[in-house]
């Protein structure tokens, strides 16, 4: 019942998404496949992983969960519907001290399983008014343990319009997901998260200001 | 048949025709330009189904398909405008509040106040919104853009449905014909303007704005669209010469209108207003000419053929 609940739930989710930007995924650099991947983005926005998710075929989508934080998705019984059963989402405890869990354990588990994750490497949600924020480390460790895995640079365009922080209403402006050609593994730990930072930022449309 | 029908049925036959030759051309020379024809083509069949199943239910179909039209001309407009986070709450207004009040007085047939509304109303109720959180940065910019998006993609668009509203003697029960006309001038010229150009086009009439048009082809569509105006008179409460006339007016607006559009476009940095419709771009590529045609259109119908209620 609850299964069925969260399955109309996320369908329900992904058609307010489509409604109020008409996402559309742009797959440049790969196409989607049944690849267990890690996609990698850019975080303005605490709806940026559902945009990502209705950008990815159905098929699919339901074999991608989510990398997001325990305490922000655990706080009261509606998140944790939303994040645990209708996006499965592999909930990571932020503050160390608070962690019974390894975070790249967790994240291993869900691929050796079969899934594929969207991560956002900045580790927190972008305010700053730069185009992207220095990477954490953790997207080095899950590669790291897991090489297999195809690392899939993407760029979430506008979303931070739809809804600035502080803001209750959603306004409709068109979104873009663009999903870039994926990037090598390599066991130099500040090369391959400059290598992801650039690969992310380089998938930017150069459109309006710039 | 009545004229709807009979102009209906030209309609499809005129779409059935473009369907084959799209369908042999592919076979015969497959190329991107021939693909992009076909997928112009398919879209023309959903805008005329949508269009023909809106005309068929009535007028609150006609309002709900415009008022639809607006919402994502509107989107496409604001995405590319320069608008920052401090005019969040009045572009909420300009979607949740101003579009569908415009679109409600239309259907309510309040002509004395939705033909002023945003133009006096919204116009100055925008920079009120967005004046209150103290941004001052590109003030007049960002806010210009918001009314822009209000005038073009809803007041503009919302002109089409209001020919229903009409009070021509003689011609009562027929206003749907006067929206077929409009937007079948309109489209004519857009594409007898392109057909003319690719054929004979040598000179760039803008080259800055829109490489593609030349004066052979703004001359030959604007003059054969006038000619297929004046002969759909039938159609119209308009006689002959005066039938020319309009689409005379419609296809000149429609062409300048176009212009307009790609100079906003240029300035923004795109090259289509989005890609909901595939092989013509956005909503907004579609309706550019429409919208500065639709407003002169009904004005001038209203002024010279209505008479006072």
């Amino acid at each position: 019942m609850r299964r069925l609940f969260a399955h109309i739930t996320a369908g329900a989710i992904v058609v307010f998404a489509r409604a109020i930007t008409a996402v559309r995924g742009v797959w440049t650099g790969v196409a989607p496949a049944p690849t267990r991947r890690v996609y990698f983005a850019n975080h303005t926005s605490n709806a940026d992983f559902i945009l990502l998710w209705a950008a990815i075929p159905p098929q699919y989508r339901r074999h991608t969960r989510p990398v997001a934080a325990a305490d922000y998705w655990l706080k009261n019984a509606l998140r944790t519907f939303i994040g645990r059963d209708v996006v499965r989402g592999v909930l990571i405890e932020r503050a160390p001290e608070a962690r019974n869990q390894d975070p790249v354990a967790q994240m291993t588990e869900a691929t050796d399983a079969g899934d594929s994750l969207i991560i956002f490497p900045e580790g927190q949600r972008n305010m700053t008014g730069e185009d992207l924020l220095p990477f954490k480390t953790g997207l080095f460790h899950l590669a790291s343990a897991r090489p297999d895995l195809e690392l899939v640079p993407v760029w979430i365009e506008n979303l931070n319009r739809v809804m600035p922080k502080g803001e209750i209403i959603p306004v409709p402006f068109l979104c873009t997901v663009t999903f870039g050609a994926p990037i090598a593994y390599s066991d130099h730990k500040a090369a391959f998260l400059q290598a992801a930072y650039d690969a992310v930022l380089a998938l930017k449309p150069e459109t309006g200001d710039g | 048949m009545t004229e709807l029908q009979i102009l209906f049925t030209g309609i499809l036959g005129l779409l059935l025709v473009a369907t084959i030759i799209g369908h042999v051309l592919d076979e015969a020379r497959p190329s991107p330009s021939v693909d992009n024809l076909v997928a112009r083509i398919n879209a023309w069949w959903i805008m005329v189904l949508a269009l023909a199943i809106a005309f068929f239910l009535g007028r609150t179909a006609m309002v709900l398909l415009f008022a639809f039209a607006s919402f994502n001309a509107m989107r496409e407009f604001v995405t590319i405008a320069a608008t920052r986070r401090e005019d969040h709450l009045a572009v909420a207004a300009a979607f949740f509040i101003i579009l569908p009040l415009q679109y409600y007085m239309i259907w309510m047939d309040w002509y004395g106040m939705f033909s002023i509304f945003i133009p006096v109303y919204a116009f100055l109720l925008m920079p009120i919104v967005a004046v209150v959180k103290g941004e001052t940065e590109n003030f007049l910019v960002r806010i210009a853009s918001v009314q822009w998006a209000l005038m073009i993609a809803v007041y503009c668009v919302s002109y089409v449905p209001v020919f229903l509203s009409l009070h021509i003697p003689g011609f009562e029960g027929k206003n749907l014909l006067l929206i077929a006309f409009l937007i079948l001038i309109v489209q004519i010229s857009d594409v007898l303007q392109y057909v003319w150009g690719k054929a004979i086009g040598r000179h760039k009439i803008a080259p800055r704005l829109s490489p593609s048009k030349t004066i052979e082809g703004f001359l030959g569509g604007v003059i054969s669209s006038t000619i297929i105006g004046a002969a759909m008179f039938w159609i119209t409460p308009f006689t002959f010469w005066q039938a020319g006339l309009m689409a005379l007016g419609i296809s000149l607006m429609g062409f300048f209108g176009g212009l307009v559009m790609s100079a906003i476009k240029r300035d923004r940095g795109v090259k289509d207003w989005g890609d909901s419709i595939a092989g013509h771009g956005g909503f907004l590529d579609r309706l550019d000419s429409l919208v500065f045609a639709a407003p002169l259109f009904f004005h001038l119908t209203r002024f010279f053929w209505m008479t006072n209620p």
